[in-house]
C-alpha cells in the first residue's frame, strides 16, 4: 500500500540523546541505525536540526513519535500531524513508528503513554487514526504495544488480537517492544510466551528493548515500570531469543532515557542485541 | 527618550563599530558546533524533552503553601527587593520580550 | 464520545486526592488500586521535571522543594497544550508572579523569562549572519534609512531588576553578588549556542526599536539616555543579532 525505499536495516541500533554525538562520531563501528523522538525536533532550527541532519548523513534514522495520541478519544491534533509531516518530508526517514496509546484529552497533553481498553469501538477509533497518519505521511507507519499497570474491565478484545485487526485493516506494521511485552504480561498476569506466539510477526519491522523497575501492587503482587533507566532485564532477553526464533533478524532498538549512561554503556546493550541477532542471521 | 547624535558623528561610530567587530575573521566551521554546546555536557539551553518512559518516582499534590527552604535568592540583596516598589532606571515603556519568529 | 474510562481517567489523573477510577483492575479482577498511581506520577513527575529542566536558575534561585511545589501547581492548572515539550512552561514567568509564597522574590518573573527566551533563541531558526562590511562606506542618508532585519534567534528582555547579574550569580559560580540596576539583556546565537549579554547604556531603546522593524535612524532617536552607538552596534554585529540589512 505504501512504498518504504529504505527500511532500517537488521542491526542494532540506540535511541540517539544528543550528549552521545561526539562519542558516536569518534566510534570507528558505533551501531547500525538511531532512533529519535519525533517532538525534539520540531523546533525551528539551531543544533538539534543540525545534528540530526549530519546524523541522518552518516546512518538510517527513525523517527519515533511519542505525541500523536492514536489511541485517544479525540481527533488527531492537526497542527501537530502538520508539523510531524513537515518533520518527515524534511529528513525522509528509514521508518516512522508511534504508540498505541493516548496522550491528549480536551487539548491537555499529558507527557506519558496512556492505556486504552480494547473494544470496537477503540479499534474503529485507532485504525481512522492510523489511516489519518499514513495518508498524511504518504508512507506506511509501525504501531507499537504499549506497557500496562492495569486493564479495563470493559476490554472485549486481547492485545495481540487487537494489532492483528488494526495490521489487516490499515495495513500499518508493527513495533514490538519486547521489555513492554515483559512488563504487561507480569503485571496482568499473563505469559509473555504465550503473547509472542500469538503476535503477528509478519507485520514487526522494528524491536524495542529497555530497562524496567520493579515495584508491587497493593496486594504484594508484582508491579514493573517501563522506567528506560537501567540494562536490558535477563528475562526480556531470553524472551527476545523467543522472537528472533519466529521472525528472524529484524531491527533491533536499544531504548535508554532515564538515567542516561555514557555512550559505551549503550554500546555494550547493541553488542549484546547483535549477539542476538547473528544466532538467527544465517 | 529621544537621543542624537550629529550624523557625521553617526557615521563615525557605524565605522568604529564595524572595525570592532573584526568583520574579516574567518567563521567557524560549522561542524564542531554539533557535538558539545558551550555549557559542556548538559545542553541546558535545549530545554525538556519527551520522554515514552515511566517512572518509579513518587509525586505529591499541594496547593498553597508557605516557603519552606530557600535557594540562593537568600544570598541576593537588593534594595527593591522586599516590595518591589524601588525602580532604578525603569525601563518599562519598552517591551519586555519580543519574539521574532511566528 | 468516550465511552468507556477515559473522561474518569484523565480527570483524576492530576488529582492526587481523587479516588481510583471505576473499571480499572489488575488483570485478575481486582480493583487497580495503587496500579493507577503509576500513571498519576507517570504525568505529574515527567512535567515536573520539565519544568526542572527549563528552568534551572528559578529552581535554585527558590531551592528544590519550593519548586517542586511551584511545578506541582503549575503542571495541575497549566498542562502542555503540545507535545512537543521544548515549548513547555510558556505561562511560568507570570504562574510565579502570581504565588503568594513567592511575592516577595520579585525578579524571579523575569529570570523565568530569560530562561524561556534562553530556550526559545536555542531551537529558532537558523540565519546567515550579516556582513558587517555591508554597513561600510553607506553614505549619511543610506544609513538613516536603512533597516537591520533581527536574526531569529534574537531576543530582548528589558527587566528593573539586575536580571542578567543575577542570573550569572545564580547559575555559575565565583560571580559577585548582584548590583542594585536596572539591566536590558539581548540574546544571541552565534551559532548554536545562545548568549545573553548586558546591554550597553540607551541600547534597549535602539534595539527594540530595530526589531519593530523602525530605521537605522528611527532607532537611534529612540536610543535611551547614555547611548553608546560604536558600543551596542558592534556587540550586535559581532553576536551576529542580524541577518540581513534592507536598503530602498
Amino acid at each position: 500500500m505504501f512504498d518504504t525505499t529504505s527500511p532500517l536495516p537488521p542491526l542494532p541500533g540506540v535511541g540517539y540523546k544528543p550528549q552521545h554525538y561526539s562519542a558516536i562520531l569518534d566510534d570507528p563501528a558505533p551501531v547500525g541505525w538511531f532512533e529519535v523522538h519525533a517532538e525534539n525536533y520540531m523546533g525551528n532550527g539551531g543544533r538539534p536540526l543540525a545534528q540530526l541532519r549530519a546524523l541522518s548523513e552518516r546512518f538510517p534514522i527513525s523517527v519515533h513519535g511519542v505525541g500523536l495520541s492514536i489511541g485517544g478519544p479525540d481527533r488527531l491534533h492537526p497542527d501537530h500531524l502538520a508539523r510531524l509531516k513537515h518533520l518527515v518530508g524534511w529528513l525522509n526517514p528509514a521508518s516512522f513508528s508511534e504508540h498505541l496509546a493516548w496522550s491528549t484529552h480536551d487539548s491537555a497533553f499529558l507527557n506519558d503513554l496512556l492505556p486504552l481498553p480494547y473494544t470496537p469501538a477503540t479499534l474503529t477509533r485507532v485504525c481512522d487514526h492510523v489511516d489519518e497518519v499514513q495518508e498524511a505521511l504518504g508512507r506506511q507507519m509501525l504501531l507499537e504495544n504499549p506497557s500496562s499497570y492495569l486493564a479495563f474491565a470493559e476490554s472485549t478484545l486481547d492485545e495481540t488480537g487487537f494489532l492483528h485487526e488494526v495490521v489487516r485493516r490499515t495495513g500499518c506494521g508493527l513495533l514490538l517492544d519486547v521489555n513492554n511485552v515483559f512488563v504487561s504480561a507480569t503485571n496482568l498476569g499473563y505469559s509473555p510466551q504465550e503473547y509472542i506466539a500469538r503476535f503477528p510477526m509478519d507485520a514487526v519491522g522494528e524491536i524495542h528493548l529497555a530497562g524496567h523497575d520493579e515495584d508491587h501492587d497493593d496486594h504484594g503482587a508484582p508491579l514493573l515500570i517501563d522506567s528506560h533507566g537501567r540494562e536490558v532485564a535477563e528475562p526480556v532477553w531470553a524472551l527476545l531469543e523467543l522472537v528472533l526464533d519466529r521472525a528472524g533478524p529484524l531491527p533491533l532498538l536499544i531504548e535508554w532515557d532515564n538515567d542516561v549512561p555514557n555512550w559505551p554503556v549503550l554500546a555494550a546493550e547493541a553488542a549484546r542485541a547483535a549477539r542476538a541477532l547473528d544466532r538467527v542471521t544465517a | 527618550m529621544s537621543y542624537t547624535l550629529k550624523s557625521a558623528a553617526l557615521v563615525g561610530a557605524v565605522a568604529a563599530a564595524i572595525a570592532a567587530t573584526g568583520a574579516h575573521a574567518d567563521e567557524m566551521a560549522q561542524e564542531k558546533c554539533f557535538g558539545v554546546s558551550l555549557a559542556g555536557e548538559n545542553d541546558c539551553a535545549a530545554g525538556p524533552g519527551t520522554t515514552c518512559a515511566g517512572t518509579s518516582k513518587v509525586d505529591y499534590q499541594g496547593n498553597a503553601w508557605t516557603l519552606v527552604d530557600a535557594g540562593t535568592c537568600t544570598e541576593i540583596e537588593l534594595p527593591a527587593m522586599a516590595d518591589g516598589t524601588e525602580r532604578m532606571g525603569s525601563l518599562d515603556a519598552l517591551e519586555r520580550d519580543l519574539p521574532m519568529d511566528s | 464520545m468516550a465511552s468507556y474510562a477515559e473522561t474518569g481517567f484523565r480527570s483524576a489523573l492530576l488529582r492526587g486526592d481523587a479516588p481510583v477510577p471505576e473499571g480499572l483492575t489488575d488483570g485478575a479482577g481486582r480493583p487497580a488500586g495503587r496500579r493507577y498511581d503509576v500513571y498519576r506520577n507517570n504525568v505529574a513527575v515527567a512535567l515536573r521535571e520539565a519544568l526542572e529542566t527549563g528552568f534551572p536558575a528559578v529552581a535554585r534561585l527558590i531551592g528544590p522543594e519550593n519548586f517542586a511545589r511551584a511545578a506541582g501547581m503549575f503542571l495541575r492548572s497549566h498542562p502542555p497544550t503540545s507535545p512537543v515539550m521544548m515549548e513547555y512552561g510558556a505561562g511560568f514567568p507570570e504562574f510565579l508572579e502570581g504565588i503568594e509564597a513567592l511575592r516577595g522574590i520579585g525578579y524571579l518573573g523575569d529570570v523565568a523569562r530569560l530562561e524561556l527566551a534562553l530556550r526559545q533563541s536555542y531551537h529558532a531558526a537558523d540565519a546567515p549572519k550579516l556582513d558587517a562590511t555591508r554597513l561600510a562606506g553607506m553614505d549619511e542618508v543610506a544609513l538613516m534609512g536603512a533597516r537591520l532585519v533581527p536574526a531569529p534567534a534574537l531576543r530582548l528582555l528589558c527587566s528593573s531588576w539586575p536580571l542578567l547579574s543575577i542570573y550569572r550569580f545564580t547559575i555559575e559560580t565565583g560571580r559577585p553578588k548582584p548590583p542594585a540596576r536596572a539591566e536590558a539583556v539581548v540574546i544571541t546565537r552565534p551559532d548554536f549556542d545562545p548568549v545573553p549579554h548586558l546591554l550597553p547604556p540607551g541600547g534597549a531603546g535602539f534595539l527594540a526599536a530595530l526589531t519593530r522593524g523602525e530605521t537605522f535612524g528611527a532607532a537611534v532617536e529612540a536610543a535611551g539616555p547614555g547611548f553608546d552607538l560604536s558600543a551596542t552596534l558592534s556587540l550586535l554585529l559581532r553576536q551576529g543579532a542580524f541577518s540581513d540589512l534592507l536598503t530602498d
